[in-house]
């Protein structure tokens, strides 16, 4: 291990540091530039060159940096390119929205930034400070980022519940930590891992450490019981941090969740299984039943991703006692990417629906989109056909994953109940289906389809398609993603 | 012309989705160019289809044939593979023969949104083409659901004043059953492995990875246990009977037809439906014989019940669509019994009845459509003495009924007698079942024929009507020709159905030794 920082360890973090260096680059531009556009720019160009350092780290072999504090492998490699490509097209979808919500200040872009180098540095963490640290930078500059539109009320009350509970959160994850150190006396992953495999298991408190931990993990996946913060935060977020948290900031959750379950607990398997199983079973059902009723698309979308994250969980339970089932691990990197881009696509449409004194928010108000605009309202469909999990899309090939390494591993009940979930899922969907093509357009149906909504839609179909019909490289990534080479 | 040969069978599935995005280049306004387009794309899928049925080996017909085999996802062992042996072989010659007619019967009708209509039409015909002639389990799974979107369209879209109900309805029922029979090719998958390293033969022939090969996992049936049998037939019991249907999951049905345009519902009546009754013939015998006998007296009880309470059902209702609809429900039933009556002539007898419930029923979904154009009203008793003013109407009309009843000479006989003689080999009681449900059949129909067409001409709004146009003959001739085809020289088609049905068989005794002597028993 030897001294704990050493020149060459920079080397790896560069894609974390042009973040930072951006980010607080910009608020400085802030004060010179006026056109807060510009501002937008300069951050996609931070988030480029960003992306550029983390190519070049592609292919390198798996290095531990900081005296074992951050690990640079094939999966934070792979979450690194998720969470730049989400904050990218957030940036894209920001750009018009805030102007119309009058609320085009340069510092939502170097918060976008800095939240994105918190995720970075959560992929990376191998220790339980750093992995903290990244988690509350990351969960700092959301916070602001949801009450960002200071005049409304909604924005504002969303922001102080996404606080309180994400403080509270925390807190419990935190506590959870320190009973581990406390334990082994060691913040390190790989020494913790090392304790709890030799450690007797029956502990109560070590007991006590794992529930508390879990509970965490769960609160910041929005798993339920720990759900209740999401349909508010998401309903009151503006729409393109909305999708952000919907994507990238879940995303980063789940990297957490990986490296905690399979570095630290892995060895407590058996104890947590039952608790993960009963979660992932009530997040899908609950998620898919209270979407059904919304008829707000931003809580529809909300209850949504609360189930999405309830088949994810399947990637972590998927295995034996005390193995893990390598289908599931590779599902969940595979799933979230595949999540990524749908879910943006399908938010980059409820952005473009919000115009000038129009909130566009209600089912309704996608009455009959097919009509005024066809190519979206065709892309939609795609969109939400990918998250309903009906071939040909990406979001089959995900969910065959989630699906087929729980048959692998036997867990037919939580299969059964999994495929159904997805069927309900799609009655759901399927409303705002019969919202863009079956009903016939109203006063407040329309779109206001900026270029960066135009980019996304485009990405996101090419992806969601593309995957859809020939999904070997992807599925190639999510391995490699998991070999952790 | 080599190159057609090798890929006729992609050229099919594809060309009438090549077809679509053509016809997506045609302004939305030029309604009459659309509906040309749609109608010369599945006329000309109907004639590249011709030279499967020539060129289609009849003496190796158990066998598959065209068969290409590319690799698709390399990291699931998923492949694009395709081939067909005689039943393919008649249910995508039956797909690519209705899909026209189905098209040219919507000139008139579909004046609203027509390119989205006609796109819907053509993406429809690859996806049911393509059911019929995967053999990757993957594949046919994309297949399978891809269809239920365009299918969710037409009915939610044209349909009828209740048609978001029965759209959605439609969709949720038939995705439920997907999903599980997903959950069941899942299972099937992750047996080969372990099946191929303890059976050598297998594993030279298919490869030890993991697979969906459709024709490793039949070779594979024989060998697998019989408690994981029971429980995938289940799988594949939900989500084919939803498709077939099946009572008691029929319940989509009739508010599928009924909402339906009509145009729709001959494709769901006579290509759809038999999705589901496929699915059992390829899958669930052959790969799981064991289970197939287990679930034997399951099966032939719900499809005696759906027979006699489909007939009485259609029996009390007052519109003609629904009428026909439940006569679906019954005629699905008497093909199941067929099928599980697990002998040549009951299996010869359901395919064919397959075949023939498509060209019937079908026709019959057409001819109500025809009265529906005119009089904007499908209840019986507005109708009556229409035979006095639409002769050729009355006279296409009577042929589809006697066809529908099982008249001699026509096609549906030549699917119930054997059914019939079938289910006799098997149970006694079966075929008293079948035969009064060709009974309650006939009577149901006939006297259908009799309020609608004979009788007194009282109702003035019935009195001007228009006889059938060219353009409806033409959508009628073509399955009036099928129906005296089959019904006077059906051996063609048994010609290509003999051998898949004695390889199906074959294989369902060699997996249940102890079954003749419970026959020996009875």
């Amino acid at each position: 291990m030897g001294q704990f920082f050493q020149l060459q360890d920079l080397q790896v973090i560069i894609p974390e540091l042009e973040l930072a260096f951006f980010g607080m680059l910009l608020l400085i531009a802030d004060l010179v530039i006026p056109e807060k556009k510009t501002i937008g720019w300069f951050a996609l160009i931070g988030i480029g060159g960003s992306a550029f350092s983390l190519y070049k780290l592609f292919g390198r072999e798996a290095t531990l940096a900081y005296g074992g504090a951050i690990v640079v492998d094939s999966l934070a490699w792979f979450f690194k390119l998720l969470f730049l490509v989400a904050a990218a097209i957030t940036i894209l979808l920001s750009m018009r929205y805030l102007e119309v919500e009058r609320e085009h200040h340069g510092e939502f872009y170097s918060l976008i930034l800095f939240a994105t180098m918190g995720m970075m540095f959560m992929a990376s963490a191998m220790d339980l400070v750093t992995l903290y640290i990244g988690l509350e930078t990351m969960a700092i500059a959301t916070y602001i980022l949801v009450g960002f539109l200071r005049g409304n009320q909604r924005s504002n009350e969303a922001s102080l519940k996404y606080f309180l509970l994400g403080a509270f959160s925390s807190a419990i994850l935190l506590y959870g930590f320190s009973l581990l150190y406390g334990f082994s006396g060691s913040t390190r992953f790989l020494e913790i891992g090392n304790f709890l495999g030799s450690a007797p298991p029956d502990n109560p408190i070590l007991l006590i450490a794992v529930v508390a931990v879990v509970a965490g993990l769960f609160f910041k996946i929005a798993a339920v019981p720990f759900h209740q913060w999401t349909p508010d935060a998401y309903e009151g977020a503006p729409t393109s941090v909305t999708g952000f948290m919907s994507v990238a900031v879940k995303a980063a959750s789940f990297v957490m969740i990986w490296r905690v379950l399979f570095f630290i607990i892995g060895p407590m398997r058996p104890y947590w299984i039952p608790i993960l199983t009963v979660a992932c079973i009530l997040t899908m059902t609950l998620g898919n039943i209270a979407a059904i009723a919304q008829t707000n698309v931003k809580r529809l979308l909300a209850y949504s991703s609360i189930s999405h994250a309830g088949y994810v969980l399947i990637g972590f339970i998927a295995g034996n006692e005390t193995s893990f089932s390598r289908m599931g691990m590779a599902a969940v990197p595979l799933y979230l990417l595949v999540y990524t881009f749908t879910n943006l696509g399908v938010w980059a449409v409820v952005v473009a629906l919000r115009r000038k004194n129009i909130l566009g928010e209600r089912i309704d108000d996608m009455n009959g989109l097919f009509f005024r605009h066809p190519a979206s309202a065709i892309l939609m469909l795609i969109f939400l056909l990918s998250l309903a999990g009906i071939p040909p899309t990406a979001g089959f090939i995900a969910k065959y994953y989630l699906f087929a390494a729980a048959v692998q591993s036997h867990h037919n009940v939580l299969a059964v109940i999994a495929v159904i979930n997805a069927a309900i899922s799609a009655f759901y969907y399927l409303r705002i289906v019969v919202a863009m093509f079956m009903n016939n357009a109203t006063e407040t149906t329309g779109m206001d389809l900026s270029a960066g909504v135009r980019i996304t839609l485009a990405a996101a179909f090419v992806f969601t398609l593309g995957v859809g019909l020939y999904p070997g490289p992807i599925i190639e990534l999510a391995y490699r993603a998991i070999s952790l080479q | 012309m080599d190159f057609f040969n090798a890929h006729i069978l992609t050229i099919i599935a594809f060309w009438p989705l090549v077809g679509m995005f053509a016809l997506l280049l045609i302004p939305k306004e030029s309604k009459n160019a659309i509906r040309w387009w749609a109608n010369i794309v599945v006329l000309i899928g109907f004639l590249i289809s011709l030279p499967l049925w020539f060129q289609f080996d009849v003496s190796k017909a158990g066998e598959m044939q065209f068969v290409e085999d590319a690799v698709w996802i390399p990291a699931l062992g998923a492949h694009y593979h395709v081939g067909i042996d005689g039943i393919s072989l008649l249910l995508i010659m039956l797909t690519t023969l209705i899909g026209p007619l189905a098209v040219l019967s919507s000139w008139d009708a579909i004046t609203e949104r027509t390119k989205e209509y006609y796109a819907f039409m053509l993406m429809l015909q690859t996806g049911m083409i393509g059911v019929f002639m995967s053999l990757d389990f993957f594949m046919f799974y994309v297949f399978w659901e891809v269809m239920l979107v365009p299918m969710y369209f037409l009915i939610g879209v044209w349909g009828g004043p209740r048609k978001l109900y029965a759209a959605i309805k439609f969709f949720l029922y038939t995705l439920a059953g997907s999903v599980l029979l997903l959950l069941g090719i899942i299972t099937l998958y992750f047996q080969y492995p372990q099946i191929a390293s303890t059976h050598p033969e297998i594993a030279a022939q298919f490869g030890a990875a993991p697979t969906f090969n459709i024709l490793a996992f039949q070779a594979m049936g024989p060998f697998l246990d019989a408690n994981l049998q029971w429980w995938v037939f289940l799988a594949f019991f939900v989500g084919f009977a939803i498709k077939v249907p099946m009572f008691p999951f029929h319940t989509w049905l009739p508010d599928a037809h009924v909402e339906a345009p009509t145009a729709g519902s001959v494709i769901l009546a006579a290509v759809l439906l038999k999705m589901g009754s496929y699915g059992f013939l390829r899958f669930s015998l052959p790969i799981l014989p064991s289970g197939t006998h287990a679930f034997v007296p399951l099966m032939v009880g719900l499809s005696i019940v759906a027979i006699i309470y489909g007939a009485l059902v259609a029996m009390m209702q007052p519109d003609m669509k629904k009428l026909v609809a439940y006569s679906s429900v019954s005629h699905m039933g008497f093909v199941m019994l067929g099928m599980f009556a697990l002998n040549p002539n009951g299996l010869n007898g359901s395919i064919i009845q397959q075949i023939n419930h498509g060209i019937s029923t079908g026709a019959l979904f057409l001819i109500v459509g025809i009265i529906y154009e005119r009089r904007h009203t499908r209840e019986i008793a507005q109708l009556g003495g229409l035979s006095s003013v639409m002769p050729k109407y009355a006279i296409v009309f009577l042929i589809m009924t006697m066809s529908s009843i099982g008249l001699p000479i026509l096609n549906g006989f030549i699917g119930e007698f054997p059914i019939v003689l079938g289910a006799l080999e098997a149970n006694l009681w079966w075929a008293v079942a079948a035969g009064a449900g060709i009974v309650l059949g006939a009577a149901y129909m006939l006297w259908l024929y009799q309020r609608t067409m004979f009788g007194k001409l009282d109702n003035p709004a019935n009195q001007n009507l228009l006889d059938m146009n060219w353009r409806e003959m033409a959508t009628l001739v073509p399955l009036i020709i099928m129906a005296f085809w089959i019904g006077l020289y059906p051996k063609p088609f048994f010609d290509r159905l003999n051998a898949p049905v004695s390889r199906l068989v074959e294989t369902l005794h060699k997996s249940a030794p102890d079954m003749h002597a419970q026959e020996d028993r009875r």
